[in-house]
């Protein structure tokens, strides 16, 4: 009658193994949801941006700031990270663990890319440009606005290098599938943050 | 120990109740000065500076310290025995939203003793809270301390909803559910969803006094308005995580003492969950007086008043669920009646608050302070104490004593009217929300003093009922399974207190009302949705305790720029995040043979 428990599923591992024990269904679940009350937090953060964003007090403004290169090339990163994390999840159906750990690999080797271009980024602003957070109040909620999503790319990183070991040290199985599942729905969420953050922030500040 | 590792919904929603009562006593406390500062002019009982330290904290402990735990306690007692589910879809998650929530509750209340606590109001407006015009740590321990709290709250309104939407037994469709859970639902669904804003809005205010930051610092170019923004775009909705619980709570109370079953029961639901996006809508009549234009004020008049609507289904539901019911005037009952008045009254002064024009007369008097004591304490404290009186048997084996149980809710609410009714013509003569205090012969001295004496009686009444907990305890425990004998939902088909592990079987539901449909066919029990079989049970963990501990310790870090502290607290909290991980923990079974010994809890 009711849905099998993660302990009961011994046998070969189902299709989709990240729906096939309850627990895990509702890890997927609870995951769609705390996603929702992270996209209320970004908009707030967003809102928050736009409100202050010509507010540049005596500092820089966007458009002295930003060099679009450096961020083209953070953004194009990211946006390939995704990819490579959905090739994870593909090789997740087909059971194909090897190749699957292999991709995750990838996928955290990218993230690490972005976050040194960001943290590249962070030092040259407060270095050469003199604008740090307590410039203006542009560059408070700038800071904080991308300083945030740059804590989850660092968070994601670390979490999916945690599930690389896992997968290393238990296989993939029913209970492993839905937390990888997951860290890939977070490491798509980022993404499409970024893909705000960068036409928000960056290219309206450039041309706006 | 077996408290500080359980993840059982039952004793969390015990411990919930534990913390919320004593956060609500500690707000009581503070009450009873503001009031008693109060009671005559010119009264030196209290510094200016204390009266607004007191004031901030009340406001403050009470909302998100106070009542939102003891909802959380209702909820966590009763909604997977309504569904029918052995426990809540996280079980960690649950024991680690509760310890969230104690430490940060407990690190606001140690700004007491540590240099002074906030004092800003329990909005915190800016710039009144920025450092220029608050110098002390008050402030930090406001925006650290619910920032840890209100991560708690996050965690729990997740999970209550993964819980109802995947955990309800066989049968309970949707349009099945009683109405306390949809109410908890929809709460959930609003924390979820205003939560994160706060959230936002306190990381700011921290940032500016802690990282010297300018998002509401004017001469650097920021916007002192954009605090009141978030804050009320959190701050509306939260008034209805609030209130609609106490629906939820009235809709069970009334039915099983009027012996009908709920007037309207569709309709309720369409009315919650209208409220429930309505409140999202009408943020900005808080801020009616700062300038936001004619058109704005219009917009957000109309739509406030809107709520009156779905608000009014649900009061004449009440009434018809009353009307013609076999009544009786159990203490349960008693609070879920006087609710009703009650909350009509304090809904009327919305809507005249929500009148644009008016509001510039009423705004920051205490006509305010009376109208959201109307909702908050006419309308959810009743519907808590209801509520309470109505589950204690199933949450303890133990039925209140009713006598006990009616003298305290005359004192409550008789101190109750007292107190806050005559606080609307305060408000109308011209007294400030806030003043600490006042001047002889502007004619406040009478109704303030009414006031007082009104509030000392609603302390004797939280006092009687807390002497009936303390009789009630002693007494054995023997409560049958459905002590008020009429009830209908499925709690009451299970021991009181439940095992472990609530159902031995999951029972099949044909019905609304399900118990109550199976009682009228002539059953005595639910018909069993599965074969007797073992049962699975999570297994108990201090994790959540100790990650809790770890960001306590990181927040005082953070407060106080000792980056080594900060980051020795996460620390401790992203090692446990990782054990967790790494070590699956598969649980423990309950064999059949041991329900029947393992039946009754410890
Ligand atoms: C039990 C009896 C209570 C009494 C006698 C009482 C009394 C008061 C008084 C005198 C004030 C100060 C008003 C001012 O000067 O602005 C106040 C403020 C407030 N109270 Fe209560 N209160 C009680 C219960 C509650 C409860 C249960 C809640 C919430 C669930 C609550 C929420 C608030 C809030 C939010 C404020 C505003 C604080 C601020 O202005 O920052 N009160 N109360
Ligand atoms: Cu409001």
């Amino acid at each position: 009658m009711s849905a099998p428990h993660a302990e009961q599923v011994t046998s070969a591992l189902p299709h989709e193994p990240e729906k096939a024990t309850l627990e895990g269904r509702n890890k997927v679940l609870a995951f769609w949801l705390f996603l929702g009350g992270e996209a209320v937090l970004f908009g707030t953060l967003f809102a928050t941006f736009l409100a202050l964003r010509e507010q540049i007090a005596d500092g820089p403004s966007a458009n002295e700031l930003f060099k679009l290169p450096i961020v083209a090339a953070a953004t194009f990163i990211l946006l390939v990270s995704s990819l490579t994390s959905v090739f994870a999840i593909q090789a997740m159906h087909r059971g194909n663990k090897k190749s699957l750990s292999l991709w995750l690999i990838v996928t955290v080797i990218l993230g690490l890319g972005f976050l040194g271009l960001e943290i590249y980024e962070f030092v040259e602003y407060v270095t050469h440009e003199k604008f740090g957070m307590t410039t203006s109040a542009f560059s408070s909620a700038f800071y904080t606005l991308v300083g945030f999503h740059g804590a989850h790319v660092l968070f994601g990183v670390v979490w999916i290098s945690l599930l690389i070991g896992q997968l290393a040290k238990k296989g993939l199985t029913v209970v492993t599938a839905p937390k990888v599942y997951v860290s890939a729905m977070y490491w798509h969420f980022i993404d499409v943050v970024w893909v705000f953050i960068f036409t928000v922030v960056y290219l309206l500040g450039k041309v706006g | 120990m077996d408290w500080l590792t359980t993840v059982d919904h039952k004793k969390i929603g015990i411990l919930y109740l534990i913390a919320g009562a004593l956060f609500f006593g500690i707000g009581g406390i503070e009450a009873l000065l503001i009031r008693w500062q109060l009671i005559k002019p010119m009264n030196d009982f209290v510094s200016a500076q204390t009266f607004n330290e007191l004031i901030t904290m009340h406001g403050t402990t009470m909302i998100f310290l106070g009542v939102m735990p003891l909802i959380f306690a209702l909820m966590n007692a009763v909604v997977p025995l309504q569904i029918g589910a052995r426990d809540v879809a996280f079980p960690f998650l649950n024991s680690l939203g509760f310890w969230t929530f104690l430490f940060g509750g407990v690190l606001l209340n140690i700004s007491w003793v540590m240099g002074g606590a906030p004092d800003a109001g329990w909005t915190a407006y800016t710039p009144l809270s920025s450092k220029l015009y608050s110098d002390t740590h008050g402030v930090d321990f406001y925006t650290v301390g619910l920032q840890i709290a209100g991560l708690g709250t996050l965690i729990g309104g997740i999970n209550f909803l993964a819980t109802i939407i995947t955990m309800r037994a066989p049968g309970m469709s949707f349009m099945r559910m009683p109405m306390f859970t949809w109410t908890a639902f929809i709460t959930s669904a609003i924390i979820l969803f205003a939560f994160p804003a706060i959230t936002v809005g306190l990381v700011l205010l921290s940032f500016d006094r802690i990282l010297d930051a300018n998002f509401f610092d004017v001469s650097e170019g920021g916007n002192p308005v954009l605090w009141q923004h978030i804050f009320w775009i959190f701050g509306h909705p939260e008034v209805y995580i609030l209130i609609l619980p106490a629906f939820g709570i009235i809709s069970e109370v009334i039915p099983t003492f009027a012996r009908k079953r709920l007037f309207g029961y569709s309709s309720m639901v369409f009315a919650t969950i209208l409220i429930a996006f309505l409140g999202f809508m009408v943020w900005a009549h808080h801020m009616f007086t700062t300038g936001m234009g004619p058109v704005a004020n219009a917009l957000f008049s109309i739509s406030t008043m809107l709520i009156a609507v779905p608000t009014g289904i649900k009061i004449f539901n009440w009434l018809f669920t009353l009307w013609g019911g076999q009544i009786r005037f159990t203490a349960a009952n008693l609070y879920a009646s006087g609710f009703i008045p009650t909350f009509v009254m304090g809904g009327v002064t919305g809507v005249m608050l929500a009148s644009a024009p008016a509001d510039y007369q009423f705004h920051d008097t205490y006509f305010v302070v009376a109208h959201f004591h109307y909702v908050i304490v006419g309308g959810l404290v009743l519907g808590l104490f209801s509520g309470l009186h109505y589950w204690w048997p199933k949450m303890f084996g133990r039925v209140l004593d009713e006598k006990l149980g009616k003298i305290g809710f005359w004192f409550f609410i008789i101190g109750f009217h007292l107190t806050f009714f005559v606080q609307h013509f305060l408000g109308l003569m011209g007294m400030q929300r806030r003043i600490f205090t006042y001047l002889r012969g502007q004619g406040f001295d009478t109704l303030n003093l009414v006031s007082t004496i009104g509030a000392l009686l609603m302390g004797v009444g939280v006092l009687v009922f807390l002497f009936n907990v303390i009789v009630t305890t002693r007494k054995p425990a023997g409560a049958p399974n459905d002590p008020w004998e009429d009830g209908r939902t499925l709690e009451w088909s299970i021991p009181s207190p439940p095992p472990e592990y609530n159902f031995k079987q999951i029972p099949l539901v044909r019905g609304l009302d399900a118990y109550w449909k199976e009682k009228m066919a002539g059953h005595t029990e639910m018909t069993p949705a599965e074969p007797v079989g073992s049962i699975h049970m999570p297994s108990a963990s201090i994790l959540p305790f100790v990650m809790s501990a770890g960001i306590f310790v990181a927040g005082l870090g953070f407060m106080y720029h000792q980056y080594v502290v900060l980051v020795l607290g996460l620390v401790i909290t992203f090692a446990c995040m990782a054990i967790r991980s790494l070590y699956d923990d598969h649980g423990w079974h309950i064999d059949p043979e041991e329900t029947t010994e393992k039946g009754v809890k410890e």
